[in-house]
């Protein structure tokens, strides 16, 4: 019988549950060994070539090299762990979080200091909230961006 | 015989422990979080317990996929702050209770709870983020410390039903051990906050003061509520909360004594990514 995951339709998020961390094994246990300065300086010395010691698959040290966390997630990946990667870079929780949603660091921070991402519209999957994928990627930016697609398919037309 | 005299409840954001540990308390962004611990500390210093019993969990840290216990108890006489990326945080190190960590475990055991018995790990900010909140800077935390460790990181983490039994467990492990020691339980994480993701900085706080409203009042009924509501509504981070209902569990009230008293509540937005909570409960002596 399949098991129970009724997290799966919460926008923008990736539950750790036993499959992803399965998949992320490896590009976890990576990060553990970033907990040691002897390995941290290796790692900063030689990415590549660091990396390369463990069994991890291409697109996962790909993602690490990007710094793209996201990804990191969907390849199995788990905030706590890849965290020792923004501390190797000196990057605080803060800067982590807001790198994942397009955001600039000071949109970011503004958001949280004006009480943080509302849940309206950010529930479930199918609503219009600003942590949706149809709204990606977030802040000026991503504005935008959606709004120049949003005139090129107009002119389309 | 032992007895609670408490429970403390708090957020334990890693940014709080950066900003005591960088001399940041006093600037505008952080003053507002610290000041909502004042009260705190002051009662702390004149309640001082004989061994606080604190809940909380490993980010990772001491547990990395290597091994992953649902709920360990520390055991060990000593427990030093870890080094999570950023170098150990410059606290003191954790002394702890083996002769009642080991009796707490016995006895939580015999009552079908499966703990996992850690007599060496390091701690991390889960832990030392409350101690530093509920006890300011000094040279040595002011009473031994059994560390209580929670897996919340790797789904499903323990439901809230669960974790209120346990509590329900402990109290009576604590009541049975024979020395009069004076026991404040401790449950800390939350409230709502996600660090990934699209989602990543979601705050609710009107879940989050329902949360506390309903700790205080019918934790019975909130110990009910499934992780899905704490992913949807708190984030998925959020779910560490599920741990404040051990430490509600613990008191006296839920065993059919007097409510507790509720001395202290805070609530603030935002600490880094995350809004921050804080209750204490006295149990009343009949």
């Amino acid at each position: 019988m399949a098991l129970d995951k009724p997290y799966l339709d919460v926008p923008g998020t990736t539950i750790f549950d036993a499959e992803q961390s399965r998949r992320g094994y490896w590009l976890n246990q990576f990060c553990v060994s970033l907990m040691q300065a002897e390995n941290r300086a290796r790692f900063k010395a030689n990415e590549r070539a660091y990396l390369d010691e463990w069994p991890m698959t291409e697109a996962q040290k790909k993602a690490v090299m990007a710094r793209d966390l996201n990804r990191c997630i969907a390849l199995g990946g788990n905030i706590y762990f890849l965290a020792r990667i923004g501390a190797t870079d000196g990057k605080s929780f803060q800067q982590m979080a807001g790198s994942m949603t397009g955001m600039t660091e000071q949109e970011y921070r503004d958001m949280m200091l004006n009480g943080g991402r509302s849940i309206r519209g950010n529930r479930r999957l199918g609503e219009n909230g600003d942590a949706q994928p149809q709204n990606q990627p977030q802040g000026a930016a991503g504005a935008a961006r959606r709004a120049k697609t949003a005139q090129s398919r107009k002119g389309a037309r | 015989m032992a007895r609670i005299t408490a429970s403390v409840y708090t957020s334990h954001v890693p940014a709080i422990g950066a900003a005591i540990d960088l001399g940041k308390t006093k600037e505008p962004y952080w003053k507002k979080v610290f000041d909502g611990y004042e009260f705190s500390r002051k009662w702390l210093k004149q309640n001082k317990p004989d061994v606080i019993f604190l809940v909380y969990n490993d980010h990772a840290t001491a547990f990395s996929l290597d091994l992953i216990p649902t709920f360990a108890i520390g055991t060990g006489a000593q427990f030093l702050p870890a080094d999570e990326g950023w170098g150990p945080r410059p606290v003191p190190k954790v002394i702890g209770h083996p002769e009642l960590a080991a009796h707490i475990a016995q006895s939580v055991i015999q009552q079908d709870f499966d703990l996992t018995i850690v007599n060496k790990m390091d701690v991390d900010h889960g832990l030392t983020v409350p101690l530093s909140l509920m006890c300011g800077e000094p040279k040595k935390w002011p009473c031994p410390v059994i560390p209580f460790a929670v897996n919340v990181v790797q789904y499903p983490v323990p439901s809230g039903a669960r974790c209120f039994a346990l509590g329900q467990a402990i109290r009576k492990a604590i009541e049975s051990y024979d020395e009069p020691l004076n026991v404040q339980i401790w449950g800390t994480g939350g409230m709502s906050h996600q660090l990934q993701g699209a989602r990543a900085g979601l705050i609710n706080a009107d879940w989050d003061n329902a949360f506390l409203d309903r700790l205080i009042a019918d934790p019975k009924k909130l110990s009910k509520m499934p992780h899905i509501e704490y992913v949807r509504e708190a984030g998925s981070e959020g779910i560490e909360l599920v741990m404040w209902l051990i430490a509600r569990g613990a008191m006296s009230d839920i065993a059919g004594g007097p409510a507790p008293k509720v001395l202290h509540r805070f609530f603030h937005v935002p600490a880094s990514n995350t809004a921050v909570g804080h209750l204490i409960l006295e149990n009343m002596v009949r």
